[in-house]
């Protein structure tokens, strides 16, 4: 059974270069564009990792991140964030909030591919 | 790593939004009125244009971004005030980012110094602003290094690492394989992992961990289940086990290896790794040892930076391959960001010219019925379709220039080999472009490469001389190579033209008698001998060089451009240089041809081969003995072909007088007077390729579908030139009762035009 990652990111692009090296790792993978785009795509899918931008509209990935918290059966989730923010506040803000781990834009894939190995097996 | 450059289309069309997103946000800022949704948009926009950048390795462009995020953050976190010079500054700034997109999707560098006065502009800004407002970031220079704060640490671990290197022996206590000796080439790594109990509230999982050690060598893990409480005490969400594992490991197995295994959990953790060579082991200390002072890991992995230099360095390989998206998208336009575009599947294209060509058919047909009416009783319902054959032909217009493109994403590969054959055969060349913005079918595009490439190397391995030999001759050292591309009656004609020896037309005559492809003493005029060299197998050059001498030969040229519809012709002046002239059609698809008829079939000549056509007097007609008829038309001679004859069509109209004559012309200027039965009228065809789904034949081009539902030949002019040529070689005309012998030339303007 293939692991189900979902990407938060307000950029296309980014979103489809996620996808594109996810999904040729064997991983499967569903989009959302904003923080609360995730939540809903979250309660219909049985998600195995999140991966998330931090500054997007609506819903930034902070905030997602406490709310998927927040949630009794997202407590022990494995949540990445992927940004170009990379600097020690919004790290610690990141883990505070209950990140797992982070990613830096921009991103080599065989890097991204390790880390989502290492933290969703 | 390569393969994200499919990205780079979806980046570039997604920065062209983000852009306009930028500015219509920035037109809308308001001195002392701010709305930080809207600062909030800009800054998004510019991010993200600079978080793909700097996937595909455009470090001017992501430096050039950095300076514009670093003053919107300023902006969002309101420590610089908006004022009109700052949004002038701002406008500014996402006009020269624009430009950074066009340069990195042209894959060309930006000129020197053009991010600099508004780089400049923006750092005023940052230094203007209220104190804080310069501290948090010290104004980076252009360089990619600039910004370690986003580069340093790919992937990193929160906060201060507590992993320790220790000789810890105490964290061998007790494991199994500590008393047994280490084996030869190997090194034995001691880990112990003490997570804290809420470790998997950040969503990580030992498991994993302890795997991806097993990965790294052979792995004895020991569980220490000593702080496991009763079960009634026990939370399943927290973690009272740690672990020992002793790692045997290949010496390639590092420090950093093994770190990278606890990278997200090192500050949830209490980590010791410890390390033993082989006892035999003289150079290397049997232990690692440093201190047990935290050491911060994001420091100590030299893999991350060179992670992080990774995306620039693979993306700068890619330039390089075929540009499958910016040749396909953009047509080489810098203008392409800031139009307003739409990316569609060719497949898409594809169909619409399919369906619009079906409806030429359909449209052709329907005139076809309706062309007896009388015209009084139906007078709006001709009118109507009058207006409907006016659209289609619009219609099919518009759909062909959708798959039109500038010819100048393959002109823009040529100085790069010019430079290359150059170099290779010690000549100095100059390139000289023209009409690189003539627009011709992608596809016809996408298959002038070879051709174009094979022709430049040979003009200037084989036509150009060498510098010293020019000099001698009077010319200028460098010869110059000059490529054209330019519209001409319906079709593009591209010309590469060199101004170095010319064809040596006795070397070329005589190899090609050595060869068996000329009968010795056969006379042949100069032109003829010059279209010698696309004669399968034929090569002049005394050695194959490595350039031309490639096994491809101008046969393959010749072709490959004939498959494109297309035909291809060399002049030359000895001395001088030469010219080679390739015609193709601009659409691959649609055909504005003649219909005309001969016995019981139907043929489409393409229009824009036909000059006229007349009905010949008999006194226009001569014939040479053993060889054609002529027919004298506009004060010249021209050759007559009787299609009846070389296709086999039993009762046609045979002579000249009561047919009539189709007079063509070829790209290369030659007539020829065919003669048909009858001139059925004008009709856009939709080209069927005979070659698909049949086979190639002489003399004829392509097939397709009248509006009658008949299958009809699309004849090919040149082809039907060289088929006469060797049918008249043994040709004697029909012997015609009433036209036994043409009456010596007369002076005979009597031509009836039809």
């Amino acid at each position: 059974m293939k692991k189900k990652v979902l990407t938060v990111d307000d950029s296309r692009t980014m979103r489809d270069m996620v996808a594109f090296t996810l999904k040729g790792a064997g991983y499967d993978v569903v989009e959302a564009g904003d923080g609360q785009q995730a939540l809903t795509l979250i309660g219909a899918n049985k998600v195995d990792l999140v991966i998330t931008d931090l500054n997007m509209p609506v819903m930034d990935g902070l905030t997602l991140i406490r709310r998927l918290r927040a949630t009794p059966a997202h407590r022990t989730l494995p949540i990445l964030m992927l940004t170009t923010e990379a600097d020690e506040s919004k790290k610690a803000e990141g883990r505070s909030a209950g990140a797992t781990g982070w990613i830096v834009k921009p991103f080599n894939p065989d890097k991204l591919i390790s880390v989502v190995q290492k933290v969703c097996g | 790593m390569e393969d994200l450059s499919r990205f780079k289309q979806t980046y570039f069309d997604e920065s062209a939004e983000l852009l306009a997103v930028a500015e219509s946000g920035l037109l809308r800022l308001t001195p002392g009125e701010v709305d930080s949704d809207e600062v909030n948009a800009i800054f998004r926009a510019v991010h993200s244009i600079k978080g793909g950048g700097g996937a595909f390795g455009f470090t001017e462009l992501v430096a050039f971004a950095h300076e514009f995020e670093t003053v919107m953050d300023g902006v969002r976190n309101t420590s610089i005030p908006v004022t009109t010079e700052l949004v002038d500054t701002l406008i500014r700034a996402n006009d020269v980012l624009g430009q950074m997109l066009a340069y990195a999707r042209e894959e060309a560098a930006a000129p020197p110094g053009t991010t600099d006065d508004t780089v400049a502009a923006l750092r005023r800004h940052l230094a203007g602003g209220p104190a804080e407002a310069a501290a948090p970031e010290p104004a980076p220079t252009a360089q990619p290094a600039a910004y370690p704060d986003d580069e340093d640490d790919e992937a990193g671990i929160f906060g201060d690492a507590m992993v320790a290197i220790s000789a810890a022996r105490e964290a061998e206590e007790g494991t199994a394989g500590a008393a047994a000796p280490v084996p030869e080439g190997k090194l034995r790594w001691t880990i112990t992992f003490r997570p804290k109990p809420d470790l998997l509230l950040s969503g990580n999982e030992p498991t994993f961990m302890l795997r991806a050690l097993r990965r790294l060598g052979d792995a004895t893990i020991d569980c220490d289940l000593r702080s496991l409480p009763p079960l009634q005490a026990l939370e399943a969400e927290l973690l009272y086990l740690s672990w020992t594992v002793t790692l045997i490991a290949d010496p390639d197995v590092d420090q950093e290896k093994i770190n990278d295994v606890f990278e997200f959990v090192a500050d949830e953790c209490d980590i010791r790794i410890a390390v033993e060579a082989p006892v035999p082991a003289v150079a290397a200390p049997p232990a690692v040892q440093t201190s047990t002072d935290p050491v911060p890991v994001s420091a100590a992995p030299p893999p991350v930076p060179a992670a992080a230099a990774k995306p620039p360095e693979a993306a700068k390989g890619e330039p390089a391959k075929p540009r499958a998206n910016g040749g396909g998208g953009g047509g080489g336009e810098h203008a392409g960001l800031t139009s307003h575009t739409i990316r569609v599947d060719l497949d898409k294209i594809d169909r619409l010219v399919n369906m619009v060509g079906e409806m030429v058919i359909t449209q052709a047909m329907i005139a076809e019925h309706v062309r007896d009416l009388p015209p009084g009783e139906f007078q709006e319902l001709l009118e109507g379709l009058e207006q409907l054959a006016q659209h289609t032909r619009e219609l099919r217009e518009s759909v062909m220039s959708i798959r039109a493109q500038p010819v100048s994403s393959v002109f823009s590969r040529m100085p790069r080999l010019v430079r290359e054959c150059a170099a290779a055969t010690g000549k100095e060349v100059q390139l000289v472009t023209s009409g690189e913005t003539t627009e011709v079918d992608k596809t016809v595009v996408e298959n002038l490469v070879d051709p174009l490439t094979h022709m430049i190397r040979n003009s200037i391995d084989h036509g150009l001389e060498g510098p010293e030999e020019r000099e001698r001759i009077g010319k200028p050292r460098a010869g110059t190579v000059h490529l054209s591309a330019q519209h001409r009656s319906g079709r593009i004609v591209i010309e590469i033209t060199d101004d170095g020896r010319g064809i040596n037309r006795p070397k070329v005559l005589s190899k090609a008698i050595e060869k068996g492809l000329v009968q010795p003493g056969a006379s042949l005029s100069d032109e003829e001998i010059d279209n010698l060299i696309f004669l399968p197998g034929f090569s002049t050059a005394d050695q194959v060089s490595n350039l031309s001498g490639r096994g491809v030969g101008m046969d393959v040229v010749r072709r490959n451009i004939s498959s494109l519809g297309g035909r291809i012709g060399v002049y030359s002046a000895p001395g001088e240089g030469s010219r080679f002239v390739l015609s193709l059609p601009l659409t691959l698809a649609v055909l504005d041809g003649m219909v005309i008829s001969v016995g019981e079939e139907r043929f489409v000549l393409p229009l824009t081969n036909i000059v006229e056509s007349l009905r010949p007097k008999a006194a226009d007609l001569h014939g040479l003995v053993g060889k054609c008829d002529v027919m004298m038309a506009r004060g010249e001679y021209v050759r007559l072909v009787y299609l009846h004859q070389l296709f086999g069509i039993p009762k046609a109209v045979t002579d000249p007088t009561r047919a009539l004559v189709v007079l063509v012309e070829t790209e290369d200027g030659a007539r020829l007077g065919l003669v048909v039965d009858e001139v059925l009228g004008q009709q856009q065809v939709v080209i069927k390729s005979l070659e698909a789904n049949f086979r190639r034949l002489d003399g004829v081009a392509a097939a397709t579908i009248l509006g009658d539902g008949r299958v009809a030949l699309i004849l090919d002019v040149a082809g039907l030139r060289e088929m006469s040529r060797h049918h008249d070689s043994g040709y004697s005309r029909p012997p015609d009762p009433g036209q036994a012998a043409l009456p010596a030339a007369l002076p005979s303007p009597a031509l009836e035009p039809v």
